[in-house]
């Protein structure tokens, strides 16, 4: 029986409180988590699951999704954390007794095996790894998802070493069960196996086709190994526990110098529209801007028509107001992803701007501006910057006091009243000279000078950091970790 | 209130029917929509079928499709009503020698035959069941957006010489977004989310042969496989639905039968509409490593 039905007549307080308990659970989870649920979202929530069907997953999945998440880069940490409260824990995914549920694995009947989700073999309790390998290699060439689940099953139970109550995070599980079953080696075997079938050697072309097709089904494998950690750690430790270790920062707030290898690519993937966003704001905003100064003379003259009454203010077009950038980076180890993103925020914007330059040092400094002239895709760019510039004085540990004199020695003359300059780094000089009457000297002719700074404000001026010293220099130094940081200065800048 | 669809499944075999292949997710959020009667924000990358998902469902329920096209600059006379201003002048002048009293007058012309309607207010006094499509609701101004929020929360536009026209039937809406813009938390408050992303690969090849004529199941499936293997380079833009489907549609002309790279790099462009995404693309493909960090 569905839901529906029996709903159809009820009202909301008719679903029966253990639903609404375990909804509004999931919804602190939720917002734990970080995710903006309103009121009225919550509601929504409320009636549509009295229209689905609860006992199919996927759309009851869907239907919280739709009325609680409603911005898609949410849907990740949405995913999490439904995976994790609404974990499978019916009788037949009991962790302690349960048997084994693979699927048999008879070479006679390795055809009629898929999608039969009820189809549970014994034996799989005394698979030899030799025998897991196998069935391994026949899931991933066959792309059959019951077989994985079932490969995930067994390999988390044998590899992981999960014992009740032990204090480690999932990751560890997950390269534990990953480094044992070698699916890289899976991987090449597939494709060994591809090239013998076809008599005659495939292109590279072929090969990156299969390549990619054998790695999403690894993928796949990946991410039921994943599940099942995750489930079996659901029931270790309870929803609650499991939720707040699992929880992770929605993209726009990652830390830049924290950030995973997986967080990377996310941010990288996430910087794109946001340029194009912003770009698109900043056109708006410049066209719907504010009028100009009121126009004496042409008031005076537009009264005439009025008797003499100015009733029609005249104002004057306003000037576009288009800065002059210069980007300083600090490209040295830990900082240099924020650079990256900032140069790459910056260019893709660019036109907002009547000019960038792109300085970048560590303790030699150099001008950077011609990487990024005539080059369509700025991700290139970012990375010759990082490859080819010429930084490195003596030692390549950060030293800003030389840096800045290289600069000023260099380009000082060429800072105008309408020069904007950003600079970017954490402003620790390894206890070298500081030389910030420099950053005085550039505030006194440029329109303004910022200090983004990607360390948390707390850690400012501990250790070797000096961004305190330059600071009093600056007209604004702000503390910019997270893309969401990032978005709101550059918006303010232009 | 009798709803339009029975189930999911029944739905999704229903849009089917009318060559719009959709998922779970997608046929799920329709289904609610139906049921709550709340209108549906799609977004989603351009050329997914985001537009298509509105055509499609208002084939299936046989309702009439309702467009409102969003640009910047959209306002209120274009979007929900207008009076019909040499009409009012006309009938003004008419009455011109008659002693006709003002009031009565004014009452005559703000009445529904001086009225234009616009799509949304359209969409609301129609009889019969319609599907209104309201396509990239974010190429708006953010003040403009708060138009469409009575209309979307209450199914009712208030105008001030006439009152409150309420809808006589609760139309199915639909708002597509492009995500050039973060819409407005109202907006997205009133609407059910769905996120029309990329197919996988199974269901792109079933899109191409559904759509595309005459192809063979063999050269849709390499069609899928290179579409996929290129939607995870990093580019500028990658490759849509749409897309696709002139491409395979383009390799049928061709009478290709098999993908390889002189094929692949001679057509590519059509894939592909940057410069830059194209070189890389190629260079791509051309290894066989696989995914280059």
């Amino acid at each position: 029986m569905t839901v529906t039905d029996a709903a159809a007549d009820a009202t909301p307080e008719g679903v029966g409180d253990p639903i609404l308990d375990l909804l509004n659970g999931f919804i602190v989870q939720l917002r734990a988590a970080g995710l903006p649920v309103s009121l009225t979202e919550n509601l929504d929530a409320m009636q549509a699951i009295r229209h689905v069907p609860l006992e199919d997953r996927e759309t009851f999945k869907y239907a919280l999704a739709a009325t609680l998440v409603k911005h898609h880069n949410h849907w990740k940490a949405f995913e999490t954390v439904f995976e994790v409260y609404f974990s499978l824990r019916g009788d037949e995914y009991q962790i302690g007794d349960e048997l084994v549920e693979l699927p048999e694995m008879d070479d006679d009947e390795q055809g009629d095996q898929q999608g039969s989700g009820d189809q549970q073999g014994g034996g799989g309790e005394n698979l030899t790894p030799e025998e897991l390998a196998e069935m391994l290699y026949q899931s991933l060439m066959r792309g059959d998802q019951q077989m994985m689940r079932g490969v995930a099953r067994q390999a988390v139970k044998r590899y992981a070493g999960m014992e009740p109550g032990r204090p480690v995070g999932g990751t560890y599980y997950l390269y534990r069960t990953l480094r044992n079953l070698d699916i890289d080696g899976v991987l090449e075997r597939l494709l060994e196996q591809e090239q013998n079938e076809d008599g005659e050697a495939p292109s590279d072309f072929e090969q990156r086709l299969a390549r990619d097709e054998y790695q999403s089904r690894a993928n796949q494998l990946q991410q039921e190994i994943e599940a099942e950690i995750r489930r079996r750690l659901v029931a270790d430790r309870g929803v609650e526990a499991m939720a707040k270790t699992l929880r992770k920062p929605l993209p726009e707030d990652v830390d830049f110098m924290h950030a995973s290898r997986e967080e990377m690519a996310s941010l990288r993937k996430a910087i794109w529209p946001l340029t194009r966003k912003l770009a698109a704001r900043l056109q708006r905003k410049r066209r719907h801007g504010r009028k100009g100064p009121l126009d004496f003379r042409r008031t005076v003259r537009a009264s005439l028509s009025y008797g003499g009454v100015p009733a029609e203010p005249k104002f004057r077009n306003p000037r576009p107001h288009k800065p002059e950038i210069f980007v300083i980076a600090d490209i040295s180890g830990s900082v240099a992803a924020f650079a990256r993103f900032t140069l790459h925020l910056v260019y893709a914007i660019s036109g907002q701007f009547s000019k960038v330059r792109a300085f970048v040092f560590i303790d030699g400094l150099d001008e950077v501006t011609h990487m990024f002239e005539g080059v369509e895709d700025i991700n290139e760019a970012v990375h010759r910057v990082n490859t080819e510039a010429d930084v490195v004085w003596v030692d390549g540990h950060s030293d800003y006091g030389h840096a800045l004199g290289v600069f000023w020695e260099k380009y000082g003359n060429e800072i105008g009243p309408r020069t904007s300059i950003m600079i970017l780094g954490d402003a620790r000089n390894n206890y070298h000279a500081s030389e910030s009457w420099i950053i005085k000297a550039m505030n006194e002719k440029a329109r303004a000078v910022h200090w983004l700074n990607p360390e948390p404000q707390s850690y400012w001026d501990t250790g070797d950091s000096i961004v305190g010293e330059y600071a009093q220099h600056c007209d604004g130094t702000f503390e910019v970790r997270n893309l969401r940081q990032l978005e709101a200065f550059v918006d303010n800048l232009a | 209130m009798s709803h339009r669809f029975s189930d999911v499944a029944a739905l999704k075999d229903e849009l089917a029917g009318v060559d719009y292949l959709s998922d779970e997710g997608i046929a799920g959020v329709v289904y609610l929509a139906d049921r709550l009667q709340k209108p549906i924000l799609v977004e989603g990358p351009a050329g997914t079928g985001k537009t298509q998902l509105a055509k499609s469902v208002s084939e299936v329920t046989g309702a009439r499709l309702i467009r409102l096209q969003c640009y910047e600059g959209l306002d209120e006379a274009k979007a929900l009503y207008e009076w019909n201003y040499k009409k009012q002048l006309l009938r003004i002048q008419a009455e011109g020698g008659s002693d006709e009293d003002w009031t009565d007058l004014s009452d005559d012309i703000f009445s529904d035959e001086f009225l234009l309607t616009r799509p949304l207010l359209e969409a609301i006094r129609a009889e019969e069941p319609v599907v209104l499509l309201i396509d990239e609701v974010d190429r708006v101004e953010v003040e403009t957006e708060a138009l469409l929020l009575e209309i979307l929360s209450d199914y009712q536009v208030s105008i001030p010489e006439l009152g409150t026209i309420e809808a006589k039937q609760v139309p199915l809406v639909f708002l597509t977004s492009n995500n050039t813009r973060e819409l407005s938390e109202a907006l997205k408050r009133r609407c059910l989310y769905l996120h029309v992303d990329y197919p996988d690969m199974e269901r792109e090849k079933e899109i191409v042969l559904t759509k595309v004529p005459d192809i063979t199941e063999n050269l849709a499936d390499q069609v899928a496989r290179v579409v996929r293997s290129i939607r995870q380079i990093e580019l500028k833009k990658h490759p849509s639905v749409s897309e696709t489907l002139d491409w395979a549609k383009t390799l049928v002309l061709l009478g290709v039968e098999k993908i390889d790279e002189q094929t692949a790099a001679s057509t590519i462009n059509i894939l592909l509409k940057y410069q830059s995404d194209i070189n890389k693309a190629l260079k791509e493909l051309a290894t066989a490593d696989g995914v280059t960090p």
